[in-house]
């Protein structure tokens, strides 16, 4: 049977440019012997030397790594398409001596392996906020080896950040929070790249930062940002890991392309002063390093593809009485965003919608 | 009949400083009045001057939204929990638009 099989930029060199060629075969691993035998070129690039696919290609039939199917064994029919992936950025290039020794203990976990920890610093992720939330997230994030961490915030550390935000340092105190996060993050791994987005996430800059990145971490302290960061990932489909805190108690879930959004969840903010901020009622410092910690969590699996995401849920923490629930969320078919009839297809003026002034969390 | 309902910090200060509280009534609206008797201004909290519950707040019968049960009229019964919950924002301070 011919199946179509999709060949990436890079080793086009070896189908004379073609993008799609065909293959003939019964599973997905008669298909590749087949293109091996006609493109010799491919088999180079495809094949191990025990002739196996290499560790640094992934194969996809129709999105859907073979990983998760049957491997090579996976059947194919009539009109499936099948995908060769080199792994992202660097992924071709093997692991240097200290790659191997600084993520030995993700490389010998089978759900991560080379190939996981090579698709974790191929991942880019954008931080919102690099406060309370944030910090944690990005810390682990980094030491995972996530390959680029985008962050974006506007502020200066403030000695009364330190009770919490623990990507900043006494002697960071006047200094930009990207800045100090940068450089806490260069000390834990030096294999991460920080892009720093100085600036505050408006409606006229919000697309075009997300553009650059996978998955979306929200770490905001206020409604506007945070709807404004929803309405973009629904408008660009990414993955959007949301978190917040107040006093001892926190939320988190993961809103997925099509399933879901934070709109579905809350359609509205609370009116201005309604819900005192974090500023006026304080919040517990290690709460947002559980919030945080379970936002890197999923960035992580969503990353490897690996485990259930909290999509669909909603996950709420009660430090005090050390509880932690699940409430079931689903996508409201009347959402003006992601719903049926969306009556909103562009960003808005947030400020607008969540009523002035607002307040600093 | 008598329904737990939980109540996260920003309401508790509404029910005398509880997490929980327990409430009359066979309806989420029957168990907002029964705690609106008791407690006076509760249900502003949670309702909206229309009546319906206001759109930064959601209610859940055990791990379900009442949006997509019966909304107020939602049926609750004895060992059902109520949980109340308004929308939190809290994170960093520094990235408003």
């Amino acid at each position: 049977m011919a199946i179509k099989v999709y060949i990436p930029g890079p080793f086009r060199v070896a189908t004379n440019n073609s993008s799609k060629i065909e293959g003939y075969g019964d599973d997905v691993g008669e298909v590749l012997k087949d293109v091996g035998r006609r493109y010799p070129g491919i088999k180079a690039l495809i094949f191990d030397s025990k002739g196996e696919v290499a560790d640094h290609v992934c194969v996809f039939i129709n999105g859907r790594d073979i990983n998760t199917l049957q491997n090579n064994g996976t059947k194919v029919t009539e009109g499936d398409e099948v995908s060769i992936v080199p792994a992202m950025s660097g992924g071709a290039v093997p692991f240097t001596e200290e790659q191997i020794r600084r993520y030995s203990r993700h490389i010998i976990l089978p759900q991560v392996g080379g190939k996981g920890q090579r698709k974790l610093l191929g991942a880019k992720v954008l931080l919102i906020g690099a406060g309370g939330l944030g910090s944690p997230t990005a810390l682990y994030l980094a030491a995972a080896g996530v390959g680029t961490l985008g962050i974006v915030d506007f502020d200066t550390v403030d000695i009364s950040n330190l009770q919490r935000q623990i990507l900043h340092h006494n002697h960071d105190v006047g200094r930009l929070k990207v800045t100090s996060a940068q450089e806490s993050i260069a000390d834990v791994n030096p294999d991460v790249q920080v892009i720093p987005h100085a600036l505050a996430l408006t409606s006229e800059n919000a697309l075009e930062i997300i553009r650059q990145y996978d998955i979306v971490v929200n770490g905001c302290d206020n409604f506007a940002t945070r709807y404004l960061v929803n309405d973009a990932c629904v408008f660009l489909n990414k993955p959007l890991v949301d978190g917040s805190i107040f006093l001892f108690e926190g939320q988190a879930s993961v809103f997925m392309p099509g399933r879901g959004c934070y709109r579905c969840l809350y359609p509205a903010p609370p009116p201005p002063g309604m819900v005192p901020s974090c500023q006026e009622a304080g919040v517990l410092g290690v709460l947002p390093g559980i919030v945080g910690c379970v936002q890197a969590i999923e960035t992580i699996k969503l990353i490897l593809g690996i485990g259930e995401p909290l999509a669909g849920r909603l996950l709420l923490f009660d430090a005090l009485s050390m509880d932690f629930r699940v409430m079931r969320l689903r996508k409201d078919p009347s959402c003006p965003v992601c719903g049926d009839n969306p009556t909103i297809t562009e960003l808005i003026d947030y400020e607008e919608f969540c009523g002035a002034p607002i307040t600093v969390g | 009949m008598s329904v737990e309902v939980r109540v996260t910090s920003l309401l508790q200060k509404a029910i005398g400083g509880a997490k929980s509280v327990s409430a009359q009534g066979d309806t989420i609206s029957a168990l907002l009045d029964n705690l609106e008797s008791s407690y006076p201004g509760f249900k502003s909290n949670v309702l909206a001057d229309n009546g319906e519950l206001h759109r930064f707040v959601n209610i859940y019968k055990n791990n379900e939204d009442i949006r997509y049960l019966g909304n107020l009229d939602t049926p609750v019964g004895s060992g059902d929990v109520i949980s109340i919950l308004p929308a939190l924002a809290g994170g960093s301070t520094s990235c408003r638009p």
